[in-house]
């Protein structure tokens, strides 16, 4: 689950992490606000104030969603005119203020979790402030990568090692712990990914207006763990409904895995793996697949109803195929499943059945007896719900 | 000889009184599967699966009174770390964790602590292992096998079953099907299959079945190129038409920052002389086509 800016920089902020100030608006007029202090701030040494989209989409900045405002009144406006856009189809609902920083030097560094290892991974470089894809194309000298102990984390010499690794020259012990309380971040919360993009040596005003550097983190990006969310109570609040499909919502309550896509067969399977063979293979018979869609383990007649229910929900879907590979789902409860399902659809859409595996013969004779189209094999299944959607859409 | 799991094999199922633990077992004992122990804290001294099945209180005391050198884990996720813990110090060195939704930093210094006492995992969110004839370990239906000498190992549950099914109906038998998993942390990987299913007299045909998401399937085919030249391989790859950024079911199934993508895992897979199904029905073909007589 991917979380605002705002929300990781709360999430790094509980670990003891360095983050100069925010605070988020909703209104033109809490953006006023909350620029009226950061702008009287005697350590603010820009006398601007920045102004930043909240939304889960890359690219912000390049779609209007991050500018500077030097007064009150510019904040208002340009926060107004921030919390009317749209960025990649997400309205804008928030914005952060902060401070602009005055910017000294920017790094790199995040914690996330390498598959490859099976560790957590350090990424850190002195080219901070661009997209590290593009450092690692261009620049791949320019990167450090360490890996965390499985059992140890982070020791502090290892830290240290990082730290002068990267270059933070005289801020090397900052680094060291900075990169310690990513680590600490992402494991009190159950995080795939902690990026700080930029980190940075900002120039403040001190006390009697002397200059002095710190090192913070300016931008912050965390995604957590699905697995985790529900021993986290509270990361529940941190899910933006904006950014999933309202079926993403009422899949979730039944506990069934589903991805909208494009085309117009609907698709219901068992299993991750062959529901992406089931999309797969509609594709290859010349059909375009409507969605992702597993129903999970021992999934029982409910659990099927519900799926059907998300499929004809989508007004594209012109047919529907539906494969189970019964091991621990039983194949005779999908039947039942998907015989109540029809009896109550309003809208009639043709259907193939496949079912094979567990009580697959109880299913067939279930099956059949209520009129349903089936099929033996999964490409037979497939070339037969590509032949009913072009039926239906002639 | 098989992989894993043979007639060798005395399995202690962890979790055996839950639900899902002992609907599992009792098809795992039927299939034939020597299964010496249960184990459920606080009812040792009972029995499972009416009687056949010895239940302890503590894995270490299974091991000690059945010799029980193979474990299978039906613990839901919370306690699935540790019992995977517990398996390892009680000395077992086959480890099977069939739980899924297991969040994946927990799974971290638990690999960790299995490779260090030389113990290997399969899994965690995996459908287990049958070595057919002998043993099935896990939640893999038992009809769909047949003895022979085909390898099959797969990231997937389902789609393990769909490709073990064509072999069967194809006439293809198999020595060891392993379902590795799902989940970004692993135990076992490709690559350590492949490795000992190299080193096994009775596999001498190989079939992959991976999925987007990860480098794995890449890691195999720079193993198979180097080490399984002779034996005949075929792979099937799940995720051709699924978009990028969207995670397909499974933690590690995605495809981001064009990373991961079904098309840089067959182009790795062809590299290495290995020919890549469009459907799991044509993997025996593929196999014939690579000079498998089996």
């Amino acid at each position: 689950m991917k979380i605002h800016e705002a929300d990781a920089k709360s999430l790094l902020v509980a670990q003891g992490l360095p983050v100069p100030p925010w605070e988020v608006a909703r209104t033109p007029t809490q953006a006023r606000a909350a620029a009226v202090k950061f702008l009287a701030d005697p350590a603010n040494a820009t006398g601007k104030v920045v102004i930043k989209a909240q939304v889960l989409v890359g690219g912000r900045g390049k779609a209007g969603g991050v500018k500077l405002a030097g007064s009150a009144d510019e904040a208002e406006d340009v926060a107004a005119d921030i919390l009317a856009l749209e960025i990649k189809g997400l309205p804008v609902r928030r914005v952060l203020v902060a401070p602009a920083a005055d910017i000294v030097k920017e790094y790199y560094l995040s914690v996330l979790l390498d598959r490859g290892t099976k560790r957590l991974m350090f990424i850190g470089s002195a080219e901070g402030g661009v997209e590290i894809e593009e450092v690692a194309a261009n620049h791949p000298e320019a990167i450090v990568y360490e890996h965390a102990d499985p059992l140890l984390g982070l020791p502090d010499y290892a830290a240290r090692e990082l730290a002068f690794k990267i270059g933070f020259g005289s801020h090397w012990k900052a680094g060291a712990a900075i990169a310690k309380g990513l680590l600490t971040t992402m494991l009190a919360n159950d995080a795939d990914l902690v990026e700080i993009n930029p980190l940075a040596v900002i120039r403040e005003h001190g006390a009697q207006g002397v200059p002095v550097e710190r090192l913070v983190c300016l931008d912050a990006k965390i995604t957590l763990d699905d697995s985790a969310l529900s021993r986290h109570p509270g990361h529940e609040a941190l899910r933006d409904l904006d950014a999933e499909d309202p079926a993403d919502i009422e899949a979730r309550r039944y506990d069934l895995t589903f991805i909208k896509l494009d085309g117009d067969i609907g698709c219901m399977v068992n299993g991750a793996g062959l529901a992406m063979t089931t999309m797969d293979l509609v594709n290859r018979a010349g059909g375009e697949p409507a969605n992702f869609l597993d129903i999970g383990g021992g999934a029982k007649a409910d659990r099927v109803a519900a799926a059907m229910r998300l499929i004809l929900d989508d007004p594209n879907v012109k047919a529907i195929l539906v494969n189970i590979f019964g091991g621990i789902t039983r194949g005779d409860e999908v039947a039942r499943g998907l015989i109540e399902a029809r009896a109550q659809q309003e809208r009639d859409v043709p259907m193939v059945v496949r079912i094979v595996g567990t009580n697959a013969a109880e299913a067939a004779e279930l099956l059949q007896a209520a009129a349903f189209v089936t099929a033996g094999t999964l490409d037979e299944a497939a070339e037969k719900a590509v032949a009913a959607a072009r039926g239906a859409a002639a | 000889m098989s992989i894993l799991i043979d007639r060798e094999t005395r399995l202690v199922v962890q979790g055996i009184t839950g639900r899902e633990g002992e609907f599992h077992s009792r098809a795992m004992l039927e299939y034939g599967t020597t299964i010496v122990a249960g184990m459920t804290p606080g009812k040792g001294g009972q029995t499972a699966l009416d009687g056949a099945v010895p239940v302890f209180n503590t894995v270490a005391e299974a091991v000690t009174e059945t010799g029980a050198n193979t474990s299978c884990i039906f613990v839901p996720a919370p306690g699935a770390p540790d019992a995977v813990l517990e398996a390892v110090a009680a000395g077992i060195k086959t480890i099977f964790c069939i739980t899924e939704g297991i969040p994946a930093l927990d799974m971290v210094p638990v690999v960790e602590e299995v490779r260090l006492a030389g113990a290997r995992l399969i899994g965690p969110n995996c459908p287990g292992a049958t070595s057919p004839g002998k043993a099935k370990v896990g939640i893999i239906p038992g009809s769909i096998h047949s003895e022979g000498g085909v390898g099959v190992v797969s990231r997937s549950g389902t789609l393990t079953y769909e490709a073990v099914q064509a072999m069967t109906d194809a006439g293809l038998g198999q020595s060891t099907c392993v379902g590795i998993g799902g989940d970004p942390v692993i135990g076992t990987s490709f690559t350590d299959v492949l490795r000992l299913f190299a080193a096994d007299p009775e596999t001498d045909a190989i079939v992959l079945i991976g999925e987007i998401g990860g480098a794995a399937e890449e890691e195999a085919a720079a193993f198979a190129a180097e080490h399984l030249q002779g034996t005949p391989m075929a792979a099937f790859i799940a995720g051709r038409t699924a978009p990028e950024g969207k995670r397909m079911g499974h933690a590690g199934a995605i495809v981001s920052g064009g990373r991961g993508t079904a098309a840089s895992k067959v182009e790795a897979l062809e590299a290495a002389g290995i020919r890549v199904a469009g459907s799991p029905t044509e993997l025996p073909q593929l196999l014939r086509d690579a000079g498998y007589q089996g």
